[in-house]
C-alpha cells in the first residue's frame, strides 16, 4: 500500500516536470507546426544556467527566473532569426532544431563538463511532509503544486484571455486568422517564447529531482515527443493527462520492472496510436 | 532520374574499378577500415532514402535498424550460442520484423507526425539498450563477438573484410536501384509527390509506404550485421539519436533521391568525422553546425548543389533529373 502511494506521488511529481515542457512544446506544435527538437536541449540548458546562477550565490527562486528568462530570450532569437526564415518549410525547420538541440548539448559539455551535478532543494523546501507512516517529500508535492497551477494558468490564458483567443484561432486556421487581422508573427514569437521560458525554468525546478548531466536532453526530449503523441496536438488538457499517464508508468515501471521501464513506454503509443490516431485530445492526426 | 547516360557510365565504371583497388592504392590498414566504415555508412544511408528521397518520408529513427540488428547478431552468436550464419539470418529477420511494427505504427501519421513517432520509438530503444544492462551491457555495450570465416576466408583481415563489406553494398545498391524502377518504386514516388492522386487512383498509398517502409528496414538491418562486425562490439550509442541524425545527413548532404548521393554523403560524413575526431572532440555540435548550414545554405544537398554550381559555370539550365528535396517544402497532402 505504502508503496503504490509513494510510487503514484513520484510518478505524479515526474509527470508534473513532463507536462512544464510537453505543455510549451505541444503549443508551439499546434500553432507554429514547428517540431521544437530543441526543447529537451533548452530544459537542460535552463537547468545549468539555474545551477551556475546558484553557485554564484543567487537564491533558488531567482535562479528559476534567470532559467527561464535566458531560455525565452534564446528561443525568441532563434525564432526570429533562424525559424522565421525558413516559414512554410516545417520538415527544414525541424532539422535546423535538431542541429541547434545538438550544439546546444555539446555546448553544456564543454561549459559545465559531463559530471552529473544536483541543484541544492531550497532550504524552506527540504524536508518531508508526514501523514502516519508515509513521508512524502514536501519539494515533490511543490513541483505538483506548481504544475497544477501552471495548467490553471495556461488554460486561464488560452480559454479566457484575448491573447488566448487569439492562439486558438490561429491553431484551428492559421490562414483566417491572419485574414482577420491577427498578427501571426507576433504570436509566434509569444508562443515560441513562453514555450522556451517553460522550459528553461521547468529545467531548474527538475534539477533537485532528476539532477543536471548531459543526456538529460534527449532523455526528456522523446517523453515529451509521446506525451503530445498521446495527448493530441496543441490540447492542453491532452498534454496535461499524456504527462500524468507517461510518468504514471515512468515510475511505477522503474519501481516494479527496473529494466523494462523504457520497454512500457511503447504500450501507450501502440494502443493511441492504434486506435486513435488523433491522440486522446486531439482534434486532427498528427 | 535512373536514365544512365555515357558519362555516368564511365564514371561508375571508374569508381568501382577505385573502390575494388583502394586497398592497394591506399596500402593502410586504418584506411582500409575507414573505407569499411563509408561502405557500412553507405548501406545505411541508402536504405534510409528509400524512405527520405523517394518515399518523402523523413525518420529520425533509422538507427534503430542498425542498432538492434548489431545487438542482436552479437547477442545470438556470442552469448546464446547460434552459429554465424543461423545468427545473422535471425538477426536480419527480427529487425525486418520490428521494421514492420515501427512501419505501422509511424504510418499513422505522415509528415511532422511521421518524423516525431520515428524518434520517439527510436529513442526508446535506445533507453532500452541503455538501461536493460543484464542483457545489454548497459553503458558498456555488448562485445565478445568474432568475425565469421565464410568459406574459410579470414575476415580478421582488413582488406578481406572490406571486400566482404563491398558486396553487400553491390548487392544494396544494385537491388535498391531494381527497386526504385519497379512499379512499387515508382508507385512508392507517386505518393511522395502526389498521395491524394495516387489514392484516387486506387493505389493502396499506406501499403506502399509500409512496405517500402520494410525494405529500408531490411538494408539497416544489413548495415547493422556488417556494422556488429566490423566493431565486434555494439554500445547504446549505435541506437542513438544522433546516429539517426548522422545517417539523416548523409542522405542530406548527398543529396535525396539519388542513387549515389547517400555514398557520396556518407563518405564525407564518415570521414569528416574521423577527421574531426582525431583533432578535437567537439564533433557533436560540429554535426549540429553542419546540420543548421545545409538547412540554411544548401538545402538541396551538395551532389545536386555542386551539379547547380556546375550547371552555373557552364551556363546551363541546372539538371531537372534530381528531385526538389523534401526539406525545402512539406510535400502537398
Amino acid at each position: 500500500m505504502n508503496f503504490w502511494v509513494i510510487q503514484g506521488l513520484n510518478g505524479l511529481a515526474f509527470g508534473s516536470l513532463l507536462f512544464i515542457l510537453a505543455s510549451g512544446f505541444s503549443l508551439i506544435f499546434g500553432l507554429m507546426r514547428i517540431v521544437n527538437l530543441s526543447h529537451g536541449a533548452y530544459f537542460m540548458l535552463g537547468a545549468y544556467i539555474g545551477l551556475s546562477a546558484i553557485d554564484a550565490g543567487v537564491n533558488f527562486w531567482v535562479a528559476i527566473l534567470i532559467g527561464g528568462v535566458a531560455i525565452a530570450v534564446l528561443g525568441a532569437v532563434i525564432e526570429r532569426f533562424i525559424l522565421r526564415r525558413l516559414t512554410g518549410q516545417p520538415l527544414a525547420q525541424v532539422l535546423v532544431t535538431l542541429g541547434i538541440a545538438f550544439i546546444i548539448a555539446d555546448a553544456c559539455v564543454w561549459i559545465w563538463t559531463g559530471d552529473p551535478r544536483s541543484i541544492p532543494m531550497p532550504h524552506e523546501l527540504t524536508g518531508a511532509f508526514r501523514v502516519q507512516q508515509l513521508a512524502f517529500p514536501i519539494y515533490r508535492l511543490f513541483v505538483i503544486g506548481v504544475a497544477f497551477a501552471l495548467a490553471a494558468a495556461l488554460w486561464f490564458l488560452l480559454e479566457r484571455s484575448r491573447l488566448g483567443a487569439m492562439i486558438r484561432a490561429g491553431v484551428d486556421d492559421l490562414n483566417m486568422a491572419r485574414a482577420m487581422g491577427i498578427r501571426t508573427s507576433l504570436l509566434f514569437s509569444v508562443v515560441f517564447c513562453l514555450g522556451s521560458a517553460l522550459a528553461g525554468a521547468g529545467g531548474v525546478l527538475a534539477g533537485p529531482i532528476l539532477s543536471v548531466y548531459p543526456g538529460l536532453d534527449t532523455d526528456m526530449l522523446p517523453l515529451a515527443l509521446v506525451v503530445v503523441i498521446l495527448g493530441g496536438i496543441g490540447s492542453l488538457l491532452g498534454a496535461f493527462i499524456g504527462s500524468l499517464i507517461i510518468g504514471f508508468i515512468y515510475s511505477y515501471g522503474q519501481a516494479l520492472f527496473p529494466d523494462l521501464a523504457y520497454m512500457i513506454l511503447f504500450l501507450p503509443m501502440v494502443l493511441v496510436l492504434t486506435l486513435r490516431p488523433t491522440g486522446l485530445f486531439g482534434r486532427q492526426a498528427i | 532520374m535512373i536514365r544512365t547516360s555515357r558519362t555516368q557510365m564511365v564514371l561508375s565504371a571508374v569508381g568501382i574499378a577505385a573502390l575494388l583497388a583502394l586497398p592497394w592504392l591506399v596500402k593502410s590498414d586504418y584506411y582500409v577500415n575507414i573505407a569499411t566504415q563509408i561502405v557500412i555508412a553507405s548501406i545505411l544511408a541508402m536504405s534510409l532514402n528509400v524512405l527520405v528521397g523517394f518515399g518523402g518520408m523523413i525518420s529520425l529513427g533509422h538507427a534503430s535498424y542498425l542498432g538492434v540488428a548489431a545487438y542482436l547478431t552479437i547477442y545470438l552468436t556470442a552469448h546464446a550460442g547460434f552459429g554465424p550464419l543461423a545468427g545473422a539470418l535471425a538477426a536480419i529477420a527480427a529487425t525486418t520484423i520490428l521494421a514492420m511494427l515501427f512501419g505501422y505504427l509511424a504510418l499513422r501519421a505522415s509528415g511532422l507526425g511521421f518524423l516525431m513517432i520515428t524518434l520517439a520509438l527510436g529513442q526508446i530503444l535506445w533507453g532500452i539498450a541503455y538501461r536493460w544492462a543484464s542483457l545489454t551491457g548497459g553503458d558498456n555495450g555488448l562485445g565478445g563477438a568474432v568475425r565469421p570465416r565464410p568459406f574459410g576466408v579470414d575476415l580478421m583481415n582488413p582488406t578481406a573484410f572490406f571486400y566482404f563489406s563491398l558486396i553487400f553494398l553491390a548487392a544494396a545498391f544494385w537491388l535498391i536501384a531494381r527497386f526504385i524502377q519497379s512499379g512499387l518504386g515508382q508507385s512508392l514516388q507517386g505518393t511522395r509527390d502526389q498521395p491524394r492522386r495516387m489514392r484516387a487512383l486506387g493505389y493502396n498509398v499506406w501499403l506502399i509506404q509500409w512496405m517500402s517502409f520494410v525494405f529500408a528496414g531490411f538494408w539497416g538491418a544489413v548495415a547493422g550485421l556488417l556494422y556488429a562486425y566490423y566493431n565486434q562490439f555494439v554500445s547504446p550509442q549505435a541506437l542513438h539519436l544522433t546516429t539517426s541524425a548522422e545517417t539523416l545527413l548523409m542522405v542530406i548532404a548527398g543529396g535525396t533521391g539519388t542513387l549515389f548521393g547517400p555514398i557520396v554523403g556518407a563518405a564525407l560524413v564518415v570521414i569528416l568525422k574521423n577527421v574531426v575526431s582525431a583533432y578535437i572532440t567537439r564533433w557533436l555540435m560540429l554535426l549540429g553546425i553542419i546540420f543548421v548550414a545545409i538547412v540554411m545554405f544548401m538545402p538541396e544537398g551538395l551532389v545536386p548543389g555542386t551539379r547547380r554550381l556546375r550547371g552555373i559555370l557552364k551556363k546551363h539550365q541546372a539538371s531537372p533529373t534530381t528531385q526538389a528535396l523534401p526539406v525545402t517544402g512539406e510535400r502537398p497532402t
